[in-house]
């Protein structure tokens, strides 16, 4: 075990997680929507802080967040400036880490029980270890006055067994990104809306010699998208949370979802030597799709950032590339708009002061939101009603989509265990590497949640 | 160094050459047993749990983790590619690099550089090499340009994403980083060797090639012995080059034992089950080292220890 490991591990999970950084294209100044004066902040925050702030005790809140590098970073101290102006007896401790290291640093003071007031969280399976743990706050009395304010699919991520643990302050949605080049060449005119309208598609796109899908087989998570969507579709979301809270994945929708990735495995979609392209730098499927060695590729909403950075300067952000929701199963239980994604958003400590939710209800205001969707960083928010504040094309197709979705599927590694989306990812593989089935793959799914 | 022996206070004399040593030892002892016996000590008892690194340590699982390994196939599947580059390692890339060292062992125009270069590929970190490696066989890569260049096309194949392939592909890699270095240890090895044994042999009328195999080769036995030894271990760790290239992959056809046990610690969390995947390697790299130390490097250390 050399030191070099250490480096590897923070490498290889970084490759690994979804850090919603599409980066670039951010022109516009965060003051735009910021109003002048910071103690007229949220407009529709009907703030219970008014009164116990006027003569209360000084408190300190400890505030752990991940957007280390500008303009998310700037937002945030910014909105934590104008709360402590606000609030003079409220001091913010600002602690910021880069994702990485974010989770060994939080890992290490939740074993220690020196669990910060207000920390970053991606909900699902990770925050219902912290509050089995007894670390996280129950916030659902605190924020039954304004919960509303908040898209309910993603606060729906940060519940456990039905309290709130957490506020979402972003969502992103996987979806099918496009080279609308290659489209107009196979002369597709619009994007397929069902699954077997998207294997024709599929088909058209070959018959005219266009790779039709990149995939990053290395990646095994880019993969285990297709197959975690289907199982959406044909399980629905009752389905899901059945499966994903109890465990039992035993459900057949699960080999039906096997059975219809397989119809598009068998139509060999994939760019040569897939299974070990890397979904980012030379050789990923982002490249790929950047020199059009790949017409498609199911992916979150950051992707336009990676096609960027993958062209060698041949393609600017978001140039030529279009999107589509993933296309509805006929027949399924699934609604045909639910989608699949995460975001950030952050949880409540369990000794954290009173103040710390009301600063967080600030974090998440309309005005907060707005002025993060002004900065098209990628962080789509979601307070209801800030949607349109987020300008960059690119991003506003994804919120269309995700504006029609009435459940989003978190990604199952974060929804249960990592434990557990390990063994999905590594299942589905065996998928389009030709050495599984859909029974298989089911079977691994379900023996490895009983585990 | 010779102690003087059979004394008559051999015992106590011992006892004080010992207090001597173990107070010249102790620094190295307490730093050893910080970073080397605490952490082997601290993963065995990991590996009892069923742990995620953030709950706290109470479900104590027994031997659980160690069934559950030696019951998956994966992981069994990561011993065999272990053993898989162990034998080929042993069977080509120390051949090859023998040979190499035989030859460059001549006096020759030249023989510096080509030392330089056999030896230049160790020198790059692994992760480097992995990458470099990576591009170089990646579709659209240097490869497949050159193999087209020469009328070869259909030559090439994305070799490192062939479940048939990877790990062929992946042991052209470890040899073409680790041969320069066995060969370096071959022809430190060659030059102890005096001239005048194998001039003697030549005089006795031995052939070039019997003045090899029965002057040469049994000299250069110690050197090997070593080169083999580091060989076999340096096989059962593997992981960087791994890890960067395929992670393990397509569909764990280039898994390693190292790769699993970190995907499953540090990817998974699963840091009870990653321990005893640890402790498992550590067993078998252990008693490896200490069969090969009693049986086959036993005459090459006696050699160069005295007794008191």
């Amino acid at each position: 075990m050399t030191s070099r490991w250490r480096l590897l591990s923070v490498m290889g999970v970084m490759a690994l997680m979804f850090s919603a950084c599409s980066g670039g294209g951010a022109t516009t100044s965060p003051s735009a929507a910021a109003s002048g004066a910071p103690s007229a902040a949220p407009s529709e925050a009907a703030s219970p802080s008014t009164a116990p702030s006027e003569a209360a005790a000084p408190v300190t809140i400890t505030w752990y967040h991940i957007q280390n590098n500008d303009p998310g970073l700037s937002l945030w101290k910014a909105l934590a400036d104008e709360y402590m102006a606000a609030h003079p007896n409220v001091k913010i401790d600002i602690q910021v880490n880069e994702n990485e290291a974010f989770k060994t640093k939080l890992t290490t003071l939740l074993q220690q029980g020196d669990v910060p007031d207000l920390f970053q969280t991606w909900g699902g399976g990770g925050l219902r270890q912290q509050v089995e743990a007894g670390l996280v706050k129950d916030i659902t009395a605190d924020i039954a006055s304004w919960k509303d304010t908040i898209n309910p699919g993603a606060l729906g991520m940060y519940q456990v067994d039905g309290k709130n643990y957490g506020i979402p302050f972003d969502l992103g949605l996987v979806g099918f990104w496009y080279n609308t080049k290659s489209f107009t060449d196979a002369g597709i005119t619009t994007p397929p809306k069902t699954w077997d309208e998207f294997l024709t598609t599929v088909q058209t796109l070959k018959a005219k010699g266009i790779t039709p899908i990149a995939l990053a087989g290395k990646d095994t998570w880019t993969g285990a998208f297709y197959w975690a969507y289907l199982a959406v579709r044909n399980a629905g979301q009752a389905g899901m949370e059945k499966a994903v809270v109890s465990g039992d994945w035993s459900d057949p929708a699960f080999v039906k979802a096997g059975e219809q990735f397989k119809q598009l495995i068998d139509l060999k979609p994939f760019q040569k030597g897939f299974l070990a392209a890397p979904w980012d730098g030379a050789g990923s499927g982002a490249a790929a799709m950047a020199t059009y060695n790949g017409a498609m590729q199911l992916m979150g909403q950051w992707l336009p950032g990676t096609v960027n950075a993958n062209s060698g300067g041949s393609r600017a952000m978001g140039e030529g590339l279009g999107w589509f929701p993933f296309p509805a199963v006929e027949g399924a239980a699934g609604d045909p708009f639910d989608g699949l994604g995460g975001g950030n958003g952050f949880a409540v400590g369990k000794d954290a002061p009173p103040e710390t939710v009301d600063f967080l209800h600030y974090l998440v205001s309309l005005d907060a939101a707005n002025r993060w969707g002004a900065l098209n960083s990628g962080i789509l928010p979601t307070t209801n009603g800030s949607e349109a504040s987020t300008t960059d094309p690119m991003l506003s197709l994804v919120l269309e989509g995700r504006a029609k979705a009435k459940f989003v599927q978190l990604y199952l590694d974060q929804a249960t265990t990592p434990e557990l989306g390990g063994a999905i990812n590594e299942a589905v593989a065996t998928l389009y590497a030709g050495t599984g089935t859909p029974e298989s793959v089911a079977q691994a799914i379900n023996a490895a949640a009983g585990q | 160094m010779a102690t003087d022996v059979g004394s008559s206070s051999r015992t106590g004399r011992n006892l004080r050459a010992w207090g001597v040593a173990g107070l010249f030892m102790l620094p190295a002892l307490a730093l050893y047993a910080l970073f080397v016996l605490f952490p082997i000590v601290q993963a065995a008892r990991f590996s009892l749990f069923d742990w995620n690194g953030l709950e706290a340590l109470d479900k104590f699982i027994g031997l659980a983790n160690f069934e559950r390994a030696l019951a998956d196939p994966v992981f069994l599947g990561a011993v065999s590619h272990n053993a898989f580059i162990v034998i080929l390692s042993l069977a080509v890339q120390i051949p090859f690099a023998l040979g190499l060292a035989l030859m460059l062992n001549r006096k020759f125009r030249g023989r510096a550089i080509l030392r330089l270069i056999f030896f230049a590929p160790y020198v790059i970190a692994e992760v480097i090499t992995a990458i470099v490696w990576s591009l170089l066989l990646q579709p659209n890569g240097l490869a497949e340009h050159l193999l087209t260049a020469i009328g070869l096309e259909d030559a090439y194949s994305p070799w490192l994403a062939d479940t048939d392939t990877v790990l062929i592909a992946l042991f052209f890699i470890i040899t073409w980083k680790y041969f320069g270095f066995h060969m370096i240890l071959l022809l430190a090895g060659l030059q102890g060797i005096p001239r005048e044994i194998e001039e003697a042999a030549a005089i006795d009328g031995a052939s070039r090639w019997q003045g090899i195999r029965y002057v040469t080769l049994p000299l250069l036995g110690p050197t090997i012995r070593v080169s083999v030894f580091l060989s076999i271990i340096g096989s059962l760790q593997l992981f960087d080059l791994v890890w960067v290239t395929t992670r393990g992959g397509p569909v764990n056809f280039s898994n390693t034992m190292a790769v699993y046990m970190f995907d499953r610690g540090f990817v998974r969390f699963q840091f009870g089950y990653g321990s005893a995947v640890a402790v498992i390697l550590f067993l078998i790299c252990f008693v490896l080292a200490l069969a090969y130390q009693r049986w086959v490097l036993r005459r090459d250390t006696e050699g160069a220890t005295t007794y008191g």
